[in-house]
C-alpha cells in the first residue's frame, strides 16, 4: 500500500477541548444549574418482585422544601430502544430490589434526601427468579406477562408467556449435523458476570417542561437523537418539541446509549409546575437502580478435523438481562450473529436468548456482545490447540476468514469485502510484538510462573439497518469552517478525528476547522446514535460528502469569476486556484458569503455543505435462521445483506505472571494490533487502545456485580466493585496499527474503539492455561477463583510451589 | 442546625461561607462556592475525583468536613492556571493525551502537581503507586503516567515553565 501524503492526518493532535478539561472549566451536566431549578431523588423498591399495594407520601410532602412526589401512576408508560419494557417509575409491580417506585422533587437535594425516607410503600410480595435457567422453566414467575403489547423493534422476537425477551437463532451449513465430521469435539460452559460500566460521571439530567409544551433537556447521554425520539414516542409528545442538549459527558462506554432518565425528569418537571428539575444518580443508585451490563451463561461445543480446521460450532448463550431487556436484546443478538468471530466455519448452530430475571436491568456496553462471544470462542481455540498439539497462532491462522473470498463467509452468510483488512497480518504482527516464539523469562520466585497468551478479535457496529447520519459544514467570514454533527464527544476522540478529516479534505489548517462542545438536536443534523465504533466511519463519510457539496458551490461561484470551467478549479491553502495556473486565484474569504464584484453586485451566498451516510447494504437477519435478508435489487446493491458496515480485525497478546500460592495474576506485558484502515490521530488512537486494554484487563481480573439473596446488588461502590487502578497496569504496552484502507471509509478508516477491549480477556486466560493446563471458563479471574481452579485441576502445582516457597524461606532465613 | 461562618482561600481568593457542621468540603465547594472543577463519582472517598490541595496537601474533599477547612488554603485545577497560561503539568496532560472524557482530569492534575513538587525525580512505580487512590476509567493510566514523568523536568527546574 503506497503511503499517501497527508497534511493533517497521521499527526498526534490533542483534542481542542483538552484545555478546558485540564483546568476543570469544561461544563458537564453534573455542573449545570438553571434558574429556579428543583432537585429530584428516587425511592426504590426493597422487594425483588411485588405488587405495589399502596404508596403513602403524605409525610414526605411535609418536609420543608418538598414540592411533589410522583409514582408510577403519574406516568404509566413504557420505553426502550428495541424492546419497550422499561417503566420510569414502577407500574403496579416492583421487579427488583432497587426498582424506582417513586420520585420526590424538592427545592434542595437535602430536602429531597430527607423526604425519600418518609415515603411508605406497602408491597404484596410475589415469587421472584434470579437465575436464567430457573427463569426458563415453565412454572417460573413471569416479569413481563404483557410483553406482546409492548413496542418492539421488528428485528426482535420476544416469546410471550415466557421470560424470553428475545430469541435469536443462526444456522449455517448443516448446523449441528456438522459435528459428524469432527475428529475432536470440545464442550465447555462459560460464564460472565454482571458488570458496571463505571463511567465516572453518573447519569444525570436536567429537564424543563415548558408551559408551551416544549421540553428542554440537558443530559449526560452519548447522543441526542435516538433518546429524543424514544422519549417522544413513549410520552406522546411531538418529537420536534423536545430540545435535547448534551454538554461535556463524563464517559459512556455504551452505558449512556439509548434513552436514560430524560423522560422521567421531563415528567417530573411538568408535574412540579413546569420548573426545571435535576436528577443526579449517586454511585449506589446508579449500580442498584439503573441499567448495568448483562451477565451470561453459555454452553459451547466445537468440532475440529485432525489438521486443525473448525468443522462445526454450536453455542447457546443465555443472557441475563435483569428486569428490563431494553437494549440488551441486541447485545444478545449480536453475540449470536457474530459468534463465529474471525473464523470461517462451514457449520454453525447458535442460539442466543435474552432472559428476564428479578435483578437490576441491563443495557448496551462497549464491545456489545463481542467481548462476550470472544470469551467463549477464543478460549475454545486455545483448548483445541492444546488437544491437537498445535501452536495457538497456527490454529488461528488456518481458520481465519478470508476477506474477498466468496466461499469464506460470516455465520450469517455474508462474505467479507476484499478490503476489510489484513487479517493474517494482524495475527502475524501480534505474534511478533509479543515475541511469541521466545519463552518468557521466569521470575526468581519459583512459585510464580510467567506465560504468554494470544487472542484475536473482530468488531463491527451493531446498528439497525436504517441507522443514517447527516453532517453539515458551514463557513465563517474568515473562511474557517464549523462542523455540525450530532456525534457525541465523551472522550473517544471521534469529533477531533472528524475535524482532522475535514481539515484534510478542505486543505485547511486545523485551527481553521472548529467543533463545539454543546451537542443539540436544535442545530446538529440527524445522527442515529454515537455507539458501536461507528461514527468516524459513518459520520466521516457524511462529512466528506458535505465537503464535496461545499466545494461544488465554491467552484460554481469561482468559475464565473475566474471565467474557467468549474472542473479546472482546485481548493488549497484557503484559496480557489485554476489548475496549473496558480497565479489565477480567489481567496476563500471572498467566496464564502458570495462573491461581490467591484460594482457591488453579489454572486451566490453563504456556502453550506451537506452530506449523508446511508448504509444501504444492511438488512435484518432472519431471527429463526440468522441469515441476512436479501437486499432489494432496485437499490443497486446485490444480495445477501450484511449485519454491519465494516468489521475491524484485532489481536491482543499478553505476558502474565501467575502466583501459584495466591492465584494472583499480573499482566506484565500487553501488545495490541488493529487494522484500522487509516490512522487518523496516533495520539488519541493510542489512548483508545490503552484505555480499552486496561478496561478489558479489569473485566478479566476484577470486575463483578455481586447479588445478595434478594437479588439486590451487594457491592454498589468502588470499594467492593474494584476497577483497575494505576498500580495494576503493565509497564510494557505495545500498540501497532495496520492500515489497509477500506474504499468507502473516510480516507480508508474503520472504527476500532470497542475492539480494543475484546481479545485481552481470553488472552489472559489462554496464557494461564498454556503454562499450567488450568482451564478457566468463568470471569472474573480473581485470586480466589484462580487459586480454586488450580487446586481443583492441578493440585500438584500448588504443592510444588509451596515446597519451593518453604525452601526459599528457609534459605533466606539461613 | 445552626450554620457557622468559615473563611478559606480558594484558588488565591478569600471566600467566606456559611456552612452546617455536617457539610463536607466537597459539598460546600460545589454547591455553595460553585467551584465546579471539583468533581465526584462516589461521594464517599473511593474514587478520588474530588481531590483538592488543602494547605498544599491533597485531600479527598468528600472526606473533609467544611468546618475543618476553616482558615485553609484550597487549590483546585482551575487554580493552577497562572495569567491564562496552563501549568506545566496541565500542558503535559494535553500533549500526552492523558485525558479522554476529562471528568477525572482536574483531580489527577492537582494530585500530580503535589506529587511532583514533593518528588521531582520519580520512578514509574512511584507514580503508579501514588495515583492508585484515583480512578480514571477512560485512559488506562499509561498516558497519565507518561505525562507526569515528562512534566517532572519542570519541577526539577530543568526547563522553564512556559517553553
Amino acid at each position: 500500500m503506497s503511503k499517501q501524503a497527508f497534511k493533517v492526518l497521521g499527526k498526534p493532535v490533542p483534542p481542542p477541548d483538552s484545555y478546558e478539561k485540564v483546568t476543570g472549566t469544561a461544563p458537564y451536566t453534573f455542573d449545570m444549574e438553571l434558574p429556579g431549578m428543583l432537585y429530584a431523588k428516587l425511592v426504590t423498591s426493597t422487594e425483588p418482585h411485588a405488587r405495589i399495594k399502596s404508596i403513602d407520601y403524605s409525610k414526605a410532602l411535609q418536609v420543608p422544601g418538598v414540592r411533589i412526589v410522583a409514582t408510577g401512576k403519574d406516568f404509566p408508560v413504557r420505553i426502550g430502544i428495541y424492546v419497550g419494557d422499561r417503566d420510569m417509575l414502577a407500574i403496579e409491580k416492583a421487579l427488583w430490589v432497587g426498582h424506582p417506585v417513586a420520585a420526590v422533587v424538592a427545592e434542595s437535594i437535602k430536602a429531597a434526601e430527607k423526604a425519600i425516607d418518609l415515603v411508605e410503600v406497602e408491597y404484596d410480595p410475589l415469587p421472584a427468579v434470579f437465575d436464567v435457567e430457573e427463569a426458563l422453566k415453565p412454572d417460573a414467575p413471569l416479569l413481563h406477562p404483557d410483553i406482546a403489547n409492548y413496542k418492539i423493534s421488528p428485528a426482535f422476537k420476544p416469546v410471550p408467556g415466557t421470560n424470553i425477551a428475545n430469541q435469536f437463532r443462526m444456522i449455517k451449513g448443516e448446523g449441528e449435523a456438522g459435528f459428524d465430521k469432527a475428529d475432536l469435539v470440545i464442550e465447555k460452559t462459560f460464564k460472565m458476570p454482571f458488570l458496571h460500566h463505571a463511567y465516572m460521571e453518573t447519569w444525570n439530567t436536567i429537564a424543563h417542561y415548558k408551559v408551551t409544551g416544549d421540553i428542554e433537556i440537558w443530559t449526560s447521554s452519548q447522543s441526542p437523537y435516538a433518546p429524543r425520539y424514544l422519549m417522544a414516542m413513549s410520552l406522546g409528545v411531538p418529537v420536534g418539541k423536545i430540545k435535547m442538549r448534551i454538554p461535556y459527558v463524563g464517559g459512556g462506554f455504551g452505558g449512556k446509549a439509548g434513552v436514560l432518565i430524560e423522560p422521567l425528569v421531563a415528567m417530573l418537571s411538568k408535574k412540579a409546575g413546569y420548573k426545571p428539575v435535576k436528577l443526579v444518580m449517586s454511585r449506589a443508585e446508579q449500580m442498584r437502580s439503573m441499567p448495568v451490563i448483562a451477565g451470561y451463561k453459555a454452553y459451547a461445543k466445537i468440532g475440529f478435523s485432525k489438521d486443525g480446521k473448525i468443522v462445526a460450532y454450536k453455542v447457546r448463550f443465555l443472557f441475563d438481562t435483569g428486569a428490563f431487556a431494553d437494549y440488551t436484546v441486541n447485545v444478545a443478538r449480536t453475540a449470536g450473529y457474530a459468534c463465529t468471530g474471525v473464523y470461517d466455519m462451514p457449520n454453525v448452530y447458535c442460539e442466543s436468548l435474552a432472559i428476564y430475571t428479578n435483578k437490576v436491568p441491563t443495557t448496551a456496553i462497549r464491545g456489545f456482545g463481542y467481548p462476550e462471544n470472544h470469551w467463549v470462542l477464543e478460549r475454545l481455540m486455545d483448548m483445541a490447540a492444546r488437544e491437537l498439539r498445535m501452536d495457538p497462532v497456527k490454529i488461528r491462522s488456518i481458520n481465519l476468514l478470508r476477506p474477498g473470498d466468496p466461499t469464506s463467509t460470516t455465520g450469517y452468510g455474508s462474505p467479507l469485502r476484499a478490503d476489510a483488512g489484513d487479517i493474517q497480518g494482524v495475527l502475524k504482527t501480534s505474534a511478533e510484538l509479543i515475541e511469541w516464539d521466545k519463552e518468557p523469562e521466569q521470575p526468581k520466585e519459583p512459585w510464580k510462573i510467567r506465560a504468554k497468551g494470544i487472542a484475536m478479535s473482530l468488531k463491527g457496529p451493531s446498528q439497525p439497518p436504517n441507522a443514517v447520519d447527516a453532517a453539515i459544514v458551514k463557513f465563517n467570514e474568515d473562511a474557517s469552517v464549523d462542523i455540525l454533527v450530532a456525534t457525541g464527544n465523551y472522550g473517544q476522540g471521534t469529533v477531533n478525528a472528524l475535524r482532522m478529516i475535514v481539515a484534510e479534505a478542505f486543505d485547511l489548517p486545523l485551527d481553521k476547522v472548529h467543533i463545539t462542545w454543546m451537542n443539540s438536536t436544535e442545530w446538529m443534523p440527524y445522527t442515529w446514535q454515537t455507539v458501536g465504533s461507528r461514527s468516524t466511519f459513518t459520520v466521516g463519510q457524511a462529512l466528506l460528502r458535505a465537503v464535496e457539496d461545499a466545494k461544488r458551490q465554491i467552484f460554481d461561484i469561482a468559475s464565473t469569476v475566474l471565467k474557467v470551467p468549474a472542473d479546472q478549479l482546485e481548493l488549497a491553502d484557503g484559496k480557489v486556484y485554476v489548475k496549473g495556473e496558480p497565479w489565477m486565484s480567489i481567496p476563500l474569504t471572498e467566496i464564502v458569503n458570495g462573491y461581490t464584484f467591484p460594482n457591488g453586485q453579489v454572486l451566490g451566498g453563504p456556502i453550506i455543505g451537506r452530506g449523508i451516510h446511508s448504509p444501504g447494504i444492511l438488512s435484518y437477519l432472519d431471527p429463526d435462521t440468522g441469515q441476512a435478508l436479501p437486499i432489494n435489487p432496485e437499490t443497486g446493491h446485490s444480495e445477501p445483506g450484511h449485519a454491519t458496515v465494516f468489521y475491524t480485525f484485532g489481536s491482543t497478546a499478553v505476558e502474565v505472571e501467575l502466583d501459584l500460592l495466591t492465584g494472583d495474576i499480573k499482566v506484565l506485558k500487553a501488545t495490541q494490533v488493529y487494522d484500522i484502515g487509516r490512522l487518523i490521530n496516533p495520539l488519541t488512537a493510542k489512548g483508545q487502545a490503552i484505555g480499552g486494554l486496561i478496561m478489558g484487563m479489569s473485566r478479566a481480573l476484577y470486575e463483578e456485580l455481586i447479588f445478595d439473596d434478594s437479588g439486590g446488588v451487594a457491592n454498589p461502590n468502588f470499594s467492593f466493585y474494584y476497577v483497575a487502578r494505576a498500580k495494576d497496569i503493565p509497564d510494557d504496552i505495545r500498540i501497532k496499527f495496520l492500515e489497509t484502507p477500506q474504499a468507502d471509509g473516510p480516507f480508508g478508516a474503520r472504527g476500532f474503539s470497542e475492539n480494543v477491549m475484546i481479545a485481552v480477556i481470553p488472552a489472559i486466560a489462554n496464557a494461564i492455561e498454556r503454562a499450567t493446563g488450568v482451564s478457566i471458563t468463568e470471569l472474573p479471574m480473581t485470586h480466589e477463583r484462580v487459586w480454586r481452579a488450580i487446586k481443583e485441576q492441578r493440585p500438584d502445582l500448588i504443592e510444588k510451589a509451596l515446597k519451593a516457597f518453604q525452601e526459599w524461606k528457609n534459605a533466606s532465613q539461613g | 442546625m445552626a450554620g457557622r461562618m468559615i473563611t478559606l482561600r480558594l484558588n488565591g481568593q478569600e471566600r467566606r461561607v456559611e456552612v452546617e457542621d455536617n457539610e463536607t468540603l466537597l459539598y460546600v465547594l460545589r454547591y455553595k462556592l460553585k467551584e465546579m472543577s471539583v468533581k465526584s463519582a462516589c461521594w464517599k472517598g473511593e474514587c478520588g475525583l474530588c481531590t483538592v490541595l488543602m494547605d498544599g496537601k491533597p485531600v479527598k474533599s468528600c472526606m473533609v468536613l467544611a468546618v475543618e477547612a476553616d482558615g485553609s488554603d484550597i487549590v483546585t485545577a482551575t487554580g493552577l492556571v497562572k495569567d491564562g497560561e496552563l501549568s506545566p503539568i496541565q500542558k503535559a496532560f494535553v500533549e500526552h493525551g492523558a485525558l479522554q472524557c476529562g471528568f477525572c482530569t482536574p483531580a489527577f492534575v492537582v494530585a500530580a502537581h503535589h506529587f511532583l513538587q514533593k518528588n521531582p525525580n520519580p520512578t514509574r512505580e512511584q507514580v503508579k503507586e501514588f495515583l492508585s487512590g484515583l480512578i480514571c476509567r477512560c485512559t488506562g493510566y499509561a498516558q497519565i503516567i507518561d505525562a507526569i514523568m515528562d512534566a517532572a523536568k519542570y519541577y526539577r527546574g530543568e526547563q522553564k515553565a512556559s517553553p
